[in-house]
């Protein structure tokens, strides 16, 4: 194998790029006009176009989740959080018929939630995922609290922009999801944040004798998460007209972890990639495209998800390629590596 | 005086007794507020009704108790209901090769989950979640629509009541009486039970001292398994159906009965008997709802998530206090 080609293949977004590269091949042969891309009333239109808008809340979820593991954390309500986010921005736009209001009002509702979790983390001290499952547990109930138990319907043709509009051609939440994840990597190469941030991970202590202010920072990765999450949940209800605070959002957690996961972001905090995680997104909405449009039972998803998930875990697991390295080689190469490694040892 | 520094009550009983303490606070309140909340069926109608959450919450303590998690019970308990109904009522298979059967599938299941996360060093949280994506998806492709169970002995089982002076247990409840009983044996008179606790309080000491680790966490996952396994047939029997859309999100009831019951998350410390009060209170939550009448139901779903928060906090507290008298404890240098 030439240097060129071992270089490419460690880069860190290879794997999931191939994936995505793969899955859009097989779509391609099985549905010849997979990819093919129409100008319709003034937008462009096609499988991938749709693959894009119904990516986008995943994409922004995930994004804020990526920076919430890369601390060494994790956040299980945005499901939750979505789904109070949407209830808020549904109810405030029947009663006040103002776009601006209703986002304002999701988007506050959201930062607070998200801000909530962090304070439990940061401030209590609880472990990430129980400090989240509090918020998870009870998120669903303050959302039918919210809209009183009822689906409410969203009769307001404004609102319909954010999850079914169209920008310069693109889908509106696509762009914006896009606009989201670069201005963040702007903000985290251009500042020494994202340094902060890898410096957390992989050594909270460390970082904080180091004098990284980890704690704020932690909050506010935490806002974030939930400001993203009410983003998504503004798109999420604005797609199909309604909030619904038991269905919206749902596994919405697992999809965005998953998504984090296939980006190449080491569940264990410290290595993290923004783009990684916007692609795992694509991923999991292209297969999701797949499996409809191969015929197999939309149900299934779950388990080629959750197969996934097994893959790309035991990929990172240094216990796993191990043993996988020791089976690979032949015995004899096995007495020389060990012969070679023994004066050192 | 050395020894005004110990406190004459065990402290790992703290926990423990502040749940017992709100139990009986709440059954209180219910009796004030409420005409007929002491009646003895009240609080049988907890065991009939909370019977699947008990048996599962019962497997979840050992896992936490180990300092793990399971969420995948939830969706090992709507598998078990719909593969014991696809088999019985589609397959015409009897239930009493069905049910030994599904019970081991579902020790089986943990077990594998436990062997990635031992050898494999992966968390448990992330592999059960991938577990609980698997048995979701396996129940969608049984069938996406309820299969209701008419066996004759599923339907004599339902109807089967067990009386108690005027009152009385269902079959369900009576399963779940005898896996607390197991429980608390195999917690608190096995090996098993010493070594998983030894395991929650540091597994590296445990190791250390030569107790089997991997073993003991490849069977606690088997254990938590199959008591899903367990609960999903006392579920079938409750339902007498299966369907993939039973118990969603009963993961996250067990864990909050299991930590409302005052075990520690990070492991070693907790009480089956504290599990089995932490059901009791979701249960009682439900039932003062119920009785208030004008209540909704997502209250339930606040109401434990607040308790959740308190109790967590006050585990916070527990812990820092903890680690504060051995720092005084300690000698000076």
């Amino acid at each position: 194998m030439s240097a060129g080609a071992r270089r490419v293949l460690t880069l860190p977004l290879f794997w999931p790029c191939v994936t995505l590269a793969l899955l859009i091949v097989l779509n391609a042969t099985v549905n010849p006009g997979f990819l093919a891309l129409e100008w319709r009333d003034g937008h462009l239109y096609g499988n991938l176009i749709d693959i894009l808008n119904r990516a986008a809340p995943l994409a922004l979820v995930a994004t804020g989740m990526t920076l919430v593991i890369a601390a060494r954390g994790l956040d299980i309500s945005v499901g939750a959080v979505v789904a109070i986010a949407a209830a808020t921005a549904a109810l405030c736009v029947s009663a006040t018929s103002s776009l601006g209001a209703a986002i304002v009002a999701a988007l506050a509702v959201a930062l607070a939630c998200g801000l909530w979790n962090g304070l439990l983390v940061v401030a209590v001290g609880m472990q990430p995922i129980i400090a989240t499952l509090i918020l998870m547990v009870a998120g669903r109930g303050i959302a039918q609290l919210i809209t009183g138990g009822q689906i409410i319907t969203i009769y307001y043709p404004p609102y319909d922009y954010l999850g079914n509009g169209f920008l310069l051609g693109l889908p509106f939440a696509a762009v914006l999801a896009l606009a989201v994840i670069v201005a963040l990597h702007a903000l985290l190469t251009v500042t020494p944040l994202g340094l902060f941030i890898r410096a957390i991970g992989i050594n909270p202590l460390a970082a904080r004798i180091a004098g990284v202010r980890a704690r704020p920072i932690t909050l506010a990765l935490y806002g974030f998460c939930g400001l993203a999450a009410g983003i998504a949940g503004l798109i999420i209800s604005s797609n199909v007209k309604s909030a619904d605070a038991n269905n919206a959002g749902t596994l919405l957690e697992l999809d965005a972890i998953l998504a984090v996961t296939l980006g190449g972001t080491a569940l264990t905090g410290g290595r993290f990639s923004l783009a990684g995680t916007a692609i795992g997104a694509l991923i999991i909405q292209t297969l999701t495209s797949t499996i409809y449009s191969l015929g197999v039972p939309p149900e299934v998803n779950l388990v080629f998800k959750a197969a996934l998930i097994f893959v790309v875990m035991l990929l990172q697991s240094a216990e796993f390629r191990a043993s996988i390295r020791q089976f690979a080689m032949r015995p004899a190469d096995l007495t020389e590596v060990s012969k070679a490694a023994g004066p050192s040892a | 005086m050395s020894a005004i520094t110990l406190p004459a009550f065990d402290r790992r009983l703290v926990p423990l007794s502040g749940t017992l303490l709100l139990f009986f606070a709440m059954v209180a309140f219910g009796a004030l507020a409420y005409d007929g909340f002491l009646a003895p069926q009240v609080f049988l109608n907890l065991a009939i009704d909370n019977a699947f959450l008990l048996i599962a919450a019962i497997g979840m303590t050992f896992v936490i108790l180990t300092g793990g998690i399971d969420l995948s019970v939830g969706s090992v308990l709507a598998l078990t209901t719909m593969a014991a109904a696809a088999l019985i009522e589609h397959a015409q298979m009897s239930p009493l090769l069905v049910i030994p059967l599904l019970l081991a599938g579902g020790a089986v299941f943990g077990a594998l989950q436990g062997f990635l996360i031992h050898r494999y060093r992966l968390q448990p949280f992330i592999v059960t979640l991938a577990g609980m994506f698997v048995a979701r998806g396996l129940c969608y492709l049984i069938d996406t629509e309820s299969i209701p169970v008419r066996d004759p002995l599923f339907v004599s089982l339902a109807e089967m009541r067990i009386p108690l002076g005027q009152s009385s247990l269902s079959s369900g409840a009576a399963i779940a009486i005898v896996t607390v009983a197991a429980a608390l044996w195999l917690a608190h008179a096995t090996r098993f039970g010493r070594t998983v606790y030894a395991i929650g309080g540091n597994a590296r000491s445990a190791a250390l001292m030569g107790l089997p680790v991997g073993g003991t966490l490849v069977g606690v996952y088997a254990l938590s398994g199959f008591c899903a396994a367990l609960a999903g047939i006392t579920m079938t029997v409750y339902m007498l159906s299966g369907y993939s859309l039973h118990a969603v999100g009963l993961e996250l009831d067990a864990i909050a009965a299991v930590v409302i019951g005052g075990t520690l998350l990070t492991g070693g410390v907790g009480y089956v008997t504290g599990t089995v009060v932490g059901v009791l209170i979701l249960g009682i939550i439900q039932t003062l709802v119920i009785f208030d009448g004008t209540l909704s139901s997502w209250w339930t779903r606040i109401v434990v998530g607040i308790l959740l928060f308190l109790f967590c906090v006050a585990q916070r507290l527990i812990e820092g206090r903890a680690q504060k008298m051995k720092n005084e404890r300690r000698p000076p240098a």
